[in-house]
């Protein structure tokens, strides 16, 4: 209990990843969404710099690095498309983005 | 004992923040919870001796990426809040049983998995230093094994970075 394991890590990165997935599913504001998304890929970087950390590896950092990237390129075009939406529509809400479903 | 009471401190403030965030009303306060809980993965990636990716953590998240949410929560100003529009074709039901039987299914995967014992674990990357263990050298290594080994996925990530970049413009310019 006092120690701490890498067990403890992915733990805690598991936790934030399902709270993540959470807001993904329930929240309908599709800005709340993007940060749940954050939220799930800090999950994930957790796991990562911990293992790496656990094997004296650092490909795990180097693979963070690279998380991070796409993150804010994810961030970037994601908003664009929101603001670009919002114009438009005039909602944030993802059951009014019915524009291209079937 | 030290080092169990920060984590366990870090893991409680992380956890919080996360649901905090997602379960705030007002976007404004969703990205400030955000903010925090970024600095706070940061200080955990600097006890796990990380200290490049926590200086990256935040500059480029609780710098760059929440700032850009910042400006979209303001710009997306709401005249009524998005959770009131109620849709009734969704299907809750059928999506909570799915939900359940994918959580049972990878029960079943992680106890199936864990039963066949540890796999094997990858050594240190070809032509890096000794130097892991001492935090001083942190962000040379990784520079190391980013510039060499990982050189041409570097470059990529740059190429992504700069389509995601003029993505974006395109996206929010209203006339181009």
């Amino acid at each position: 209990m006092l120690e701490i394991t890498p067990l403890h890590y992915t733990a805690l990165s598991a936790a934030l990843f399902v709270i993540g997935v959470i807001g993904v599913l329930v929240r309908r504001n599709i800005i709340i969404i993007f940060m749940s998304i954050e939220l799930i890929l800090n999950a994930v970087n957790i796991n990562l710099v911990a293992l790496s950390n656990q094997l004296q590896n650092l490909v795990g950092q180097v693979f963070v690095v690279f998380v991070i990237a796409v993150a804010a390129a994810e961030a970037a075009v994601g908003l664009g498309i929101i603001i670009a939406f919002y114009r438009n529509k005039e909602t944030v809400n993802i059951d009014e983005m019915s524009l291209m479903r079937w | 004992m030290l080092e169990a009471a920060v984590f366990y401190t870090l893991a409680v403030l992380i956890l919080g923040l996360g649901i905090l965030v997602i379960s705030a009303r007002s976007a404004v306060h969703s990205v400030l919870f955000l903010v925090v809980n970024f600095l706070l993965v940061a200080i955990l990636y600097v006890t796990l001796s990380a200290q490049f990716v926590a200086v990256i953590q935040v500059l480029v998240y609780a710098g760059g990426i929440v700032v850009l949410y910042l400006f979209v929560v303001m710009l997306v100003s709401l005249k009524r809040a998005p959770e009131q529009h109620a849709d009734t074709r969704r299907l809750s039901v059928t999506g909570a049983v799915l939900a359940g039987v994918v959580l049972l299914e990878v029960i079943g995967i992680v106890a199936a998995g864990s039963a066949g014992g540890d796999a094997p674990v990858g050594g240190q990357a070809a032509g890096v230093p000794e130097r892991f263990s001492d935090p001083l050298y942190n962000t040379e290594q990784v520079g190391w094994v980013l510039y060499t080994e990982y050189l041409i996925p570097f470059e990529v990530a740059s190429m992504l970075l700069l389509v995601a970049m003029i993505g974006a413009i395109v996206l929010a310019k209203k006339n181009l």
